[in-house]
């Protein structure tokens, strides 16, 4: 029978691979090629989006300094004292005042604003645009797969019935809130594990019981409640996950706080889903998005303190865990809000909005230019669009979840301009620490550096493939300080290979890719 | 000793071939002790609410899953002619054709066309396999055509106590007046039905009846005509080895007309002196010594009367049968409040009343008792209440389909439950579904990782697949067309409220309603978003664009409804 398996419930079993065996190759430190893969996990990289459910409104939250006399006059109901902006020291722009910690990271080149982020003929819907942003179609394009899940079917052909295998055990990718999203919608099925809400992470991670009716009904729901954890497809690989992350930094007690939360243990816990969605809801302010008495307060003010609050505890636990060089941010939203505001003290549905990315990897700085906003607005006017959506998620694509050009063409269906968003900080200023060996670029491209922590003792350098086979010998020494060694992969088969590190006391591995 | 001597000599073959489940042993799970409560109702009338809820946990009860229709077939009724309502029989269905005939495939059964019948045809040989799933695709057709009456379940009811396996009697004429006797029979008088299914030719074979003979008697049916049909196992049935053999000894000689085994029309049963044992019967204690005089001749046939007459005056038999009645409708568990407060006066009624089946339905489902709140969820579903019940409420079904579609489209449905646990036609033992009787687990044998796997792919691939006919037709759920038949499609509130009361066992908490809300709002917090979005759907006809902003929504939302654990329960 031809089943198009939906993951929350798939039975495949969890094999722990044991490809090796009959290979003849010892593996250093008996550690088996799936540990070594596990290892290798230290250098894959996640992309963790946040939705901004209702459409935020971008000019209150990067305030354009040079239009601030026209915004005065057009939306005077909502408008920002110019004291209280955030003003960056190298664009004219002013964060919203509850952006505080991210501010800070901004100042660290850690945050990087993309301005005016859009798409033509803008839909004013929430759920059309939604689908418009998740299936990543054109605005009078009607298609029902989101472009991360056509992005994730490239890369895993086979899903699901291909998987969890002894290469890939782990989900595709996780979404958080409640069902499963358009966003992950492969072309055949759904693509994310969903934890439908934090109480069904703890069940499954810490055995804990959800609350049951004290009856006949509320005991046979408990067992059958039973069985489904257990049924779990993914079920093993998370609460193994889970259960390696024993400290955590403090987040807070919101929904977007303690989505994060999760985010970040499974990440520590070495999961290599590279996709995660988590949510907060409420920008969806046409009243009230504005104390009277004080702009600064309010709805909307309360929501980005909350996104603020939320990110800064997310950004120092995965520097807590060491996971920080792994993880970029970004949010988005189904559209921006009007120019000209509410007598109620809100805005209505609009158009083109500022992105954010964060993360040690992000160039950092404002993308684009500033609105033209008249003073003589009138309601129906919009932001123009200065960067199509598309050339956003083709640009992460490719420049941090290492995607090619066709694969991003094949996720977006066209092929798009990029936008900076990883700068070269990433190679330059990237960490040893935790693993000591560090190749890049990865995907190999004919002529790779591998940096190396220094090691007391001789090791060997050598180039592992997936059947466990030594295709290459890189390097043997000692290495008394941190040492780069140029490394020619030009006559690589395209795959993937380990490059593993390895002496009496020593085992560092890197997972590589020859495409 | 099996003797089905009348099987093809490719008949392991042919099982292979056309059974394509085979049968396996559930295990289940220790989750812990359960608390037991006390529900000190009995079977007073009930007088209490009469609203959505109550006429939801009814109908979850008596029918094959809730439909939209179910729920207004009733609306305006009282209890008492809800009740009424559901113990009306319907019109008999058509009888199942040949719908397997293949030019194709070179499958062309002899001697019966496409579309005719074959109830009345000879033994098939080989097209016995064909037949026999044409026979269980026609009570799976029954059970999801099925109008708001408790006929249909009151013949799974039976054909799980009373069971056949149709695979083993391998001869579908047969097996189809099996089913056809039980539906004549089911609010009807239990004894006669015992009659009818003693001599049941079908029955007769399943149970080696007809090779019962004094030479070589054999017990196969007159232990579980005692042990699974009438008395039961319960601490006070004490029937003795040497009843078994009584009883077998009385039924010596009713034999089915093996010369014309073979031919068209109906296979004749009758008595045939000869085999027949002519001694006394010596029944033990438990049966107050009874002695059946031996009689020979034709009048050995008036033994069997008095075998059920003396099964029939034993009270055990009327308790028996309310306890399963109370299993199958109510709840597994059945406490001493329970067996004073309802078995035994339900068991008084039914003996009173000899052993009319009609009046204990109605005590039972007019009772304070069943409709007792405690009672409201307890069950979980089986695959019939599970499968049949998604398939019934989203309104599925090929428009016009192919015999041979149509045939594909009742198969998968057979088989599918046959993966979660329940071959329609073949339980897996002359005991029925474990479910149904094997403590203390009860229906927890329909939920194991396998099943519960198996139940959410079903759901996930009617929302989004498509539920797999054939290699070429996946059927999805036309989600709008189900809204449309709800009452307030356009409110999320009370929509969502609807589908609930339809699919869950446990009346919709508010969290549940946020969670499924949000899903469908996509997070926000108007409601008159999903009004819009409906009101502009139903205002376009045929605009894909407000389709699809509606279908995008809906899907995850319903989604989630079906994965709920109360979803596994009614």
């Amino acid at each position: 029978m031809k089943r198009r398996s939906f993951i929350r419930h798939v039975g495949h079993s969890l094999a722990v691979p044991g490809m090796l065996g009959s290979m003849g190759f010892r593996m250093p430190n008996s550690k088996t090629l799936s540990d070594l893969l596990r290892m290798a996990t230290a250098t894959d990289k996640v992309l963790v989006m946040i939705y901004l459910e209702g459409g935020n409104d971008g000019l209150n939250t990067v305030v354009p300094l040079d239009q601030l006399s026209a915004l005065n006059v057009v939306r005077p109901h909502v408008i920002l004292p110019e004291n209280s902006l955030l003003k960056t020291a190298d664009a004219s722009v002013g964060l919203h005042p509850s952006l505080k910690g991210l501010k800070s990271l901004y100042d660290e080149n850690r945050f990087q604003v993309i301005q005016n982020v859009g798409y033509p003929q803008q839909n004013y819907s929430h759920f059309r645009s939604t689908d418009i942003w998740m299936s990543g179609s054109d605005s009078n394009e009607l298609v029902n797969s989101g472009w991360s899940g056509r992005y994730l079917s490239d890369q895993f052909p086979g899903y699901p019935d291909a998987y969890p295998n002894d290469d890939f055990t782990d989900p595709l990718s996780v979404e958080l809130g409640y069902g499963s999203s358009l966003l992950f919608q492969g072309p055949e099925s759904a693509m994310s594990m969903v934890i439908s809400d934090p109480e069904f992470f703890y069940e499954l991670v810490d055995n804990e019981d959800r609350e049951v009716p004290d009856s006949y009904a509320g005991d046979k729901l408990k067992y059958i409640r039973i069985i489904e954890q257990q049924s779990q497809q993914y079920g093993k690989v998370v609460q193994e996950a889970a259960e390696k992350v024993k400290q955590q930094a403090t987040y807070p007690q919101t929904s977007l706080g303690q989505q994060l939360r999760i985010v970040s243990r499974l990440i520590a816990g070495g999961l290599r889903t590279p996709l995660y969605l988590v949510r907060l809801g409420g920008f969806d302010t046409h009243d009230a998005q504005v104390e009277a008495s004080d702009h600064t307060t309010g709805e909307h003010a309360d929501l980005l303190t909350d996104l603020d609050e939320s990110i800064m505890a997310f950004m120092s636990d995965l520097e807590m865990q060491g996971t920080e060089d792994r993880v970029t941010g970004m949010t988005f939203s189904e559209f921006g809000r009007r120019i000209v505001s509410n007598a109620s003290l809100g805005t209505d549905h609009g158009a083109a909005a500022p992105m954010f990315f964060f993360g040690n990897a992000v160039k950092g700085g404002v993308t684009g230019s500033n609105p033209s906003i008249s003073s003589n607005s009138s309601y129906d006017d919009n932001l123009a669009m200065e960067f199509d959506f598309r050339q956003i998620y083709a640009s992460i694509l490719q420049q941090w979840l290492d995607a090619d050009a066709s694969s991003a063409e094949s996720a977006l269906f066209k092929n798009f301009e990029q936008v900076e968003i990883i700068g070269n900080r990433a190679l330059s200023t990237s960490s040893l620490a935790g693993n000591g060996l560090f190749v890049y670029p990865n995907p190999l491209n004919g002529n790779s550096m591998i940096r190396m922590a220094p090691v007391n003792e001789v090791v060997t350098v050598d180039l592992i493939d997936m059947q466990g086979r030594k295709v290459a010998s890189i390097f043997k020494g000692m290495i008394t300080q941190e040492k780069e060694v140029k490394w020619s992969t030009s006559h690589l088969r395209k795959g993937r290979y380990l490059v593993v590190m390895q002496g009496a006391n020593t085992s560092r591995v890197f997972s590589v890719v020859k495409k | 000793m099996k003797n089905k001597d009348y099987h093809p000599d490719n008949y392991q073959e042919l099982l292979q071939k056309h059974r394509k489940v085979q049968p396996k042993v559930a295990s289940v799970l220790d989750a812990g002790h359960t608390i037991s409560r006390k529900i000190t109702s009995g079977l007073a009338p009930y007088a209490g609410d009469w609203e959505e809820d109550q006429q939801a946990h009814l109908l979850k009860r008596v029918l094959f899953g809730l439909t939209p229709e179910d729920l207004k077939a009733i609306k305006e009724l009282s209890l008492e002619e809800t009740v009424d309502y559901l113990l009306t029989k319907g019109t008999p269905p058509a009888p199942p054709i040949n719908d397997y005939n293949d030019s194709s495939e070179g499958i062309e059964d002899p001697e019966v066309p496409l579309g005719e019948s074959w109830i009345h045809a000879g033994h098939g040989g080989d097209y016995e396999g064909l037949r026999t799933i044409s026979l269980k695709n026609w009570v799976i057709k029954n059970f999801t055509n099925q109008s708001t009456s408790l006929e249909e379940k009151m013949i799974l009811f039976w054909h799980n106590l009373l069971p056949i396996q149709t695979w083993d009697v391998f001869y579908s004429k047969l097996s189809y007046g099996y089913f056809d006797m039980l539906r004549t029979n089911c609010f009807g008088n239990f004894k006669t039905l015992i009659r009818e299914l003693t001599l049941d030719p079908a029955m007769l074979l399943f149970l080696n009846g007809t090779f019962n003979n004094k030479e070589a008697p054999d017990e196969n049916y007159g232990r579980e005509l005692q042990e699974l049909f009438c008395l039961g196992k319960g601490p006070n049935v004490n029937f003795t080895e040497p009843d078994v053999q009584a009883a077998a000894r009385v039924l010596t000689g009713w034999v089915v007309d093996w010369e014309h085994f073979y031919d068209p029309g109906e296979l004749k049963v009758f008595f045939y002196p000869p085999f027949h044992e002519t001694s006394d019967k010596e029944f033990s204690s438990f049966y107050g010594n009874r002695v059946i005089t031996g009689k020979s001749g034709d009048d050995g046939a008036q033994e069997l009367d008095e075998l059920l007459d003396m099964l029939f005056d034993h009270e055990e038999t009327a308790l028996y049968i309310c306890r399963r009645l109370y299993r199958f409708f109510v709840y597994h568990e059945i406490d001493d409040t329970t067996e004073s407060e309802v078995i035994v006066p339900l068991a008084e009624l039914f003996r009173s009343g000899n052993y009319e089946i009609k009046p204990v339905l109605e005590k039972l489902l007019l009772s304070e008792h069943f409709h007792d709140s405690a009672n409201q969820g307890a069950m979980i579903k089986s695959p019939t209440e599970f499968l049949l019940g998604l398939w019934r409420m989203f309104g599925m079904g090929l428009e016009s389909p192919t015999l041979s579609e149509q045939k594909d489209q009742y198969s998968s449905l057979l088989w599918q439950m046959a993966n979660q646990g329940m071959e329609l036609g073949d339980p897996p033992s002359v005991s029925g579904w474990p479910a149904y009787y094997q403590e203390p687990s009860f229906d927890k044998y329909w939920i194991t990782t396998d099943t519960i796997t198996n139940r959410a792919l079903v759901g996930d691939s009617m929302i989004y697949w498509g539920y797999w006919i054939n290699s070429d037709i996946q059927l999805p759920v036309d989600l709008i067309a189900f809204l449309k038949r709800l009452n307030n499609p356009e409110d999320p509130n009370l929509m969502l409220q609807e589908c609930g009361l339809m699919l869950l066992g446990i009346k919709m908490g508010d969290t549940t309603l946020t969670n499924l809300k949000a899903i469908l709002l996509s997070g926000q917090q108007t409601d008159g978003y999903w009004t819009t979005a409906w009101y502009e759907l139903i205002e376009n006809p045929g605009d894909q664009e407000y389709e699809m902003v509606v279908l995008n929504r809906l899907k995850p939302t319903i989604q989630h409804l079906l994965q709920l654990g109360e979803a596994q329960l009614m």
